[in-house]
């Protein structure tokens, strides 16, 4: 089965002297249906990944080099119109924080309404309907009353119900969905998750699912990608990368989460913070911050392929060492 | 809402009355009426006469009452320059003022906000740059320096438009209207422009600022991932929330204009309230500037309500009542 999206030595700029790159040399590929996690620290790139597939950088942000393959067409050499037709119709995105997302001072129903229009010219009364039947399919009640709410009158599951309602107006082929529930109660965190995960396995739907929390990634993907700085550290399947992985950062990040295997033991955590881009050390990005760390390190190690697998690190980790 | 209005009608009612004593001790600290409106050749009996005749001989505080006295009735006062009722007096140049607040005000919206539109759009273009410089100039340029300019670019040299007056007018609604012929519209034309200058900087700068803050909300990216058109993004999801502030700012500036025409309306003898009301402060003719100011007070006070009510049209968030 060949790829729905492949996204080839991708890099994203801020600033057209400095030439920040937010997203340096990254390639992955998500087949049809698929869930790809894409995990990392703040500041990591991973968001900005996200918004160079959607061609939704904020300026001066741009694609300076790469492929974005989606079902062939090479994203970043589509016209910002050609763009405009896909967004929404076949690449859906629901953002973080859902009390955000929502304009304020329009109904609920005239932003789903306006959603469907944008992408097909059918009558008023049928884009009403589908968006009624949307709010229902994502467990809104009575959803006839609440297309004539505001965004105000919702709670923030609710609010993210809705936004997740707009992005499958349409069946989109793929949903990035941009840390989706770090903004709710934890409850709620795991309803809307079940919902999503249902509702995307249903239409076949891809999803890029954004996240820092290795838990939710462990449950709701396939794969999963680790960027650090801008670039991919380590990307494999979630039961090869999450239980025995590569590189220390990776390794890192998981030791760093509440597990109840080492109750009692202090929690680790990895030392210092991520350096800012624009003084990144060179060679390995995360060598400053790495026990593992030797003078091989000065340069950028290419990422190695192990089957099925692939890390960026000239000190990888075995079974033994965790 | 109806709670609100009569709230808003209480607070408005003290207002007055307070703004009232300030005006009636005020003038008389300023000078003595007497000296300004009195033949200064009239025999010691007419002079006697006169004070009596305008109330002036009793203790302020007996002619404050009196004053309240004739409210009661509907009665403002006689003016003492023209020795007619000074609300009349207001009433009939309150067409004019409005006519040229209003024709300012339309223009400062027509022309301020579709350039502050542009300019928070494109923030980095040059045109941008130079509507915003332009803006700096309309705001920091004195009305009445401009005013002057405008008559002798466009009057003196170029003998383009009539320098003063209001130009033929006719009637609507039996009010006599300058903007309904075509000499009363060339009339308006300059005082209008140069009234409108400065509102229009500050339609201008405070639309571009809004869209400013907008564009980089969130709710404007997840428009955009829907794939809406940029034309539904600026017209609907940007301007509809801009409209918030830009209301509030336009209502009570509307206020002002006609509060405040008076240099416009010097430079052009524009025949409105701003002028009599100056008149009225030169010869300290205290019915009328009395009458006038609680005009005002009035018409301050239906403004703010009226911007409320506009509010809770533009924000769903806004409920006037949930407010008490």
């Amino acid at each position: 089965m060949s790829h729905l999206l492949e996204v080839r030595n991708l890099v994203t700029e801020f600033g057209v002297k400095l030439g920040l790159r937010a997203v340096n040399d990254v390639s992955f590929s998500l087949k049809r249906g698929k869930v790809l996690g894409l995990v990392g620290e703040s500041g990591s790139g991973k968001s900005v990944t996200g918004f160079s597939i959607m061609g939704l950088l904020d300026r001066p942000g741009r694609v300076a080099a790469g492929r974005i393959l989606f079902d062939g067409i090479d994203l970043a050499t589509l016209s910002d119109g050609e763009m405009r037709r896909l967004r929404g119709k076949r690449i859906a995105m629901v953002f973080q924080d859902p009390m955000m997302t929502l304009n304020p001072v329009l109904t609920i129903g005239t932003q789903m309404i306006e959603a469907v229009l944008a992408h097909d010219p059918v009558s008023k009364e049928v884009a009403r309907q589908r968006s009624r039947d949307a709010l229902g399919l994502v467990g809104i009640p009575s959803p006839e009353e609440r297309l004539s709410a505001y965004p105000h009158e919702f709670s923030g599951g609710m609010r993210q119900r809705v936004a997740i309602a707009i992005a499958l107006l349409h069946h989109p082929d793929l949903i990035i969905a941009d840390e989706p529930t770090t903004a709710l109660d934890v409850t709620i965190q795991s309803q809307i998750i079940s919902e999503f995960q249902k509702l995307t396995e249903q239409s076949n739907t891809a999803v890029i699912w954004i996240t820092h929390d290795l838990a939710i990634v462990s449950r709701v993907a396939d794969d999963i990608a680790v960027m650090y700085a801008g670039r991919l550290v380590e990307m494999g399947s979630v039961r090869n990368v999450l239980g025995d992985p590569r590189h220390p950062y990776t390794k890192g990040l998981i030791m760093s989460v509440p597990s109840q295997n080492r109750r009692g033991e202090p929690l680790r955590q990895i030392l210092g913070m991520t350096p800012a881009i624009s003084r990144l050390p060179s060679g390995c990005s995360f060598r400053t911050r790495c026990d593992r760390a030797t003078e091989a390190c000065a340069v950028m190690p290419d990422l190695m392929a192990e089957d099925h697998r692939a890390f960026r690190c000239f000190h990888p980790m075995t079974r033994i060492d965790a | 809402m109806a709670i609100s209005l009569i709230r808003r009608l209480i607070q408005a009612l003290f207002v007055i009355l307070a703004m009232t004593v300030i005006v009636f001790v005020g003038v008389s600290v300023i000078g003595n009426p007497v000296d300004i409106l009195i033949n200064p050749d009239a025999n010691q009996a007419e002079r006697l006469r006169l004070i009596a005749h305008y109330g002036l001989d009793q203790p302020l505080w007996k002619q404050y009452l009196l004053f309240l006295q004739g409210l009661m009735h509907g009665d403002f006062g006689d003016s003492f320059v023209y020795g007619r009722p000074a609300l009349g007096l207001i009433l009939e140049r309150l067409p004019a003022t409005f006519e040229l607040a209003i024709s300012a005000l339309l223009i400062a919206i027509v022309v301020g906000l579709p350039l502050g539109l542009y300019a928070g759009l494109h923030p980095h273009r040059i045109s941008s740059r130079i509507i915003m410089s332009g803006s700096i100039l309309g705001f920091s340029l004195p009305t009445f320096w401009v005013g002057l300019m405008l008559v002798m670019v466009f009057s003196v040299e170029l003998h383009w438009l009539p320098t003063n007056g209001r130009g033929a007018t006719a009637e609507m609604l039996g009010v006599q209207w300058s903007f309904l012929t075509r000499d009363g519209l060339a009339h308006l034309l300059l005082p209008a422009f140069n009234l409108a200058l400065f509102k229009t900087s500050l339609v201008l700068r405070l639309t571009r600022a809004g869209v400013q803050e907008v564009l980089p909300q969130d709710y404007i990216k997840f428009a955009r991932a829907k794939g809406l058109a940029d034309r539904r993004i600026i017209f609907v999801h940007v301007l509809k929330n801009l409209m918030i502030p830009l209301v509030t700012i336009i209502g009570l500036e509307f206020g002002s204009l006609i509060a405040f025409s008076v240099v416009t309306e010097s430079i052009f003898a524009w025949p409105g309230m701003g002028k009599l009301i100056i008149d009225s402060i030169n010869l300290l003719d205290r019915p009328v500037i009395v009458a006038y100011l609680m005009m005002m007070v009035v018409l301050f006070v239906a403004l703010n309500f009226l911007i409320d009510v506009c509010y809770t049209l533009l924000d769903p968030r806004v409920r006037l009542d949930a407010k008490a």
